[in-house]
């Protein structure tokens, strides 16, 4: 599904990111793991054409991704709080993406009734607009406004911070539904190994940009990550 | 203490990304900065002799209008000058008194521009004065109650500060009060001369002065003192939200989906709403052209000018900054599946549907005769045709972030220096002015008109070029204004 070829990223002569090759199968729960300034974000960044690829590119579903927008239609991501527009409720926000991809009315309102319960009542029908809302209920909006339509392509970065713990085990359920999923590619970083580790099938760890682990997950996959992040 | 906080206000104005972004135009509000403080001056050594010549006691005249003079100040206040207050927070749980806190970000209020303007014209005068043989005791004991009362427009503007109920009325009052003084139904300068010449005539009053000023700094104290909490003072205000549908606007398709979000984001941000109030006072700004009140203006050129500006005010004013309404969410445009087109439509049709109403509201313009307002018929064509595409083009090359939630960044905006935005504004306004011009001189204003009107109908047939090329500058410059707009 997604194809990363002498993938590169510096800045003023500093390589923040390389990747030389890296496969991730369709269908895949896809989680990248490392430390402050490994490059996860910076990766991620370059999956969704927002910065300038140094040399190399990526294939998403067999289009270049900083020379074509036909992926897109297919992709949906979550990065940071500039996913969201500030001066609208929640609904207006969902509804906004779901006529971006082409879903009406019906079909936002059966997704959102879906999660209601992740929301935990302080969401729809709050009164609020988005700026106003906790960081935490900021994060739900935007991850599940990535479930609308239906991508093959989805994309969260960091998902688990500043979520509660209730929370953050409703959305490793909503996480592990999608990844169960064979139509369905998801990717998320995180700096909680055992999050990650639980959800996703294969674990990539980055440090300075550069790829330093890859494992299919397994039941000894937690301790390795963890010595090897261990001081 | 204090040293700590100066270090920290220096570096804070050095480091702000408005002063290290650009040089020009550093220079340019330093020129303008200047020039308002040389007017000033020049005013204050020209009050007293121009004058004495028209058979005024200077200081009379002074004196009465200085109640105007103050209320002008404060409400310029009350829209420009930031509040001190906002950047404190991280302050509040080191080892600062919260006192120390209050009174450096109080006292930091009193280092501004809005109060050194002042003492520009106060200076002069008073030498003026002095030259001129009145009692020194009495005029400088005159000259620090006025410095003082003018400083207390500083602080009454910090008790004032968004609260619109204490000061519309306020406003409303003195108005009401100009407009009687005007009309001479009731002159209330001839009790407001009466306080101010009481300074000059019994010096001693100068205490009275300082203790209103002493006063009130005490009353800010106070007020912020007790209101420095993350959920009082320094609490951000929420608004009360309602989902908005507009479902009338699903028949646009696609463009409808960005239409309805425009129409949010102007009814929603303080900065977005400040355009639409700017577009309201734009219409009126024919009047200063149509009335003949100004001898040059009565020019054909300044007529169209001023007609291109009765209906454009929202076209300019929102239209230079688009896709900057966007910016504190770019990343999520540009990772959507959107059209630029649609984008791009539904901006360009709300600009269109805006320059109509304004239009159609400022009909009272047929009072003056319907060639007057056939000006602003054609200028209002000639900004759908034509100025509408110049203004998105310009608004391409604009990387500066929007902060939709702060109206006072509408003023001195640096964006109005980029260059190529200033080259593109010689079409806007040069074109159809010379247009015209060259109709009306060769045969007639008619002419003039059709040659006007005529510009603005074959800027239509440009459209959807003219669209592909804003296209091609979104794509090329997109990596750059997504890291420009992350920058806030």
């Amino acid at each position: 599904m997604i194809n990363v070829s002498q993938l590169s990223k510096q800045y003023n002569g500093t390589t923040v990111l390389n990747i030389s090759d890296l496969y991730i199968p369709s269908g895949e729960s896809f989680g990248l793991v490392g430390n402050n300034g490994a490059g996860k974000t910076t990766f991620f960044s370059l999956l969704l054409d927002l910065i300038e690829p140094t040399s190399g590119h990526i294939l998403n579903k067999s289009v270049q991704v900083n020379t074509s927008e036909a992926w897109k239609p297919h992709t949906a991501a979550f990065l940071d709080e500039s996913f969201l527009i500030g001066y609208l409720t929640a609904e207006e926000y969902f509804y906004f993406i779901g006529d971006l991809r082409k879903q009406n009315k019906a079909d936002v309102d059966a997704l959102l009734s879906k999660h209601e319960e992740f929301f935990n009542g302080e969401i729809l029908n709050s009164k609020k607009y988005l700026r106003d809302l906790s960081k935490g209920n900021m994060k739900k909006v935007g991850i599940i406004a990535t479930l609308i339509g239906k991508p093959e392509v989805i994309i969260l970065d960091e998902p688990f911070a500043n979520l509660d713990p209730t929370t953050v085990n409703r959305l490793k359920k909503i996480i592990k539904e999608l990844a169960d999923d064979p139509n369905v590619t998801i990717l998320v970083s995180s700096h909680d190994l055992a999050h990650t580790v639980e959800v996703c099938n294969r674990i990539v760890a980055l440090q300075k940009g550069q790829i330093v682990k890859d494992i299919q997950t397994s039941p000894e996959t937690l301790k390795e990550l963890e010595e090897f992040f261990a001081v | 203490m204090f040293k700590h906080f100066f270090m920290l206000e220096t570096k804070a104005f050095f480091r702000s990304s408005a002063l290290g972004a650009n040089l020009a135009i550093k220079i340019i509000l330093g020129i303008v900065a200047t020039f308002y403080a040389f007017m000033f001056c020049m005013l204050g050594f020209a009050m007293y002799p121009i004058l004495k010549e028209q058979g005024l006691n200077p200081l009379e005249v002074v004196n009465k209008y200085l109640i105007f003079y103050m209320v002008f100040d404060l409400t310029i206040r009350y829209f420009m000058q930031k509040m001190p207050v906002m950047n404190i927070k991280p302050l509040l749980i080191l080892n600062v008194k919260r006192n120390t806190v209050v009174h450096f970000a109080i006292g930091k209020s009193v280092i501004s521009f809005f109060n050194a303007i002042h003492l520009f014209w106060l200076i002069p005068f008073t030498v003026a004065l002095l030259i001129n043989g009145h009692s020194p005791i009495n005029v400088l004991m005159w000259h620090f109650s006025i410095a003082a009362i003018l400083l207390a427009d500083n602080f009454i503007n910090l008790l004032i500060n968004n609260k619109d109920a204490v000061f519309y009325p306020v406003v409303g009052i003195v108005l009401a009060a100009a407009l009687c003084w005007y009309y001479d139904w009731y002159d209330v300068t001839v009790y407001t001369q009466m306080v101010f010449s009481a300074f000059y005539e019994t010096p001693i009053g100068v205490i009275f002065a300082l203790v209103f000023l002493a006063l009130l700094y005490w009353f800010v104290f106070k007020y912020y003192r007790n209101r420095l909490y993350l959920d009082t003072g320094l609490a951000k205000k929420n608004d009360i939200a309602k989902t908005e549908n507009f479902g009338w606007l699903d028949q646009f398709g696609e463009m409808g989906v960005f239409l309805k979000n425009d129409i949010r984001l102007l009814k929603r941000n303080k900065r977005s709403r400040t355009t639409v109030v700017m577009s309201v006072i734009f219409i009126f700004y024919g009047l200063l052209f149509y009335t003949n009140a100004i001898e040059q203006y009565r020019a054909p050129m300044w007529q169209v000018f001023a007609g291109i500006f009765v209906s454009g005010g929202f076209l300019f004013t929102f239209g230079q900054f688009v896709p900057s309404w966007d910016s504190s969410y770019y990343p999520l445009m540009m990772s959507q599946n959107i059209k630029y087109k649609d984008y791009l439509a539904s901006k360009w049709w709300l600009m269109v549907i805006a320059t109509v109403i304004s239009t159609i509201l400022a009909s009272f313009y047929l009072v003056f005769g319907w060639k007057i307002y056939m000006l602003i018929v054609v200028g209002a064509i000639y900004n759908i045709g034509v100025n509408s595409h110049l203004v998105l083009l310009g608004g391409a090359f604009v990387k500066t972030p929007i902060d939709l939630t702060s109206g006072k960044q509408a003023f001195g905006n640096k964006q109005a220096f980029n260059v190529r935005t200033l080259l593109i504004t010689v079409p806007k306004l040069l074109v159809p002015m010379l247009l015209y011009a060259l109709g009306f001189y060769t045969y007639s204003a008619e002419l003039g008109f059709i040659l006007v009107a005529g510009a603005g109908l074959a800027g239509f047939a440009f459209r959807n070029k003219m669209f592909t090329v804003i296209e091609r500058i979104y794509r090329t410059e997109k990596y750059k204004t997504i890291a420009a707009y992350k920058g806030t």
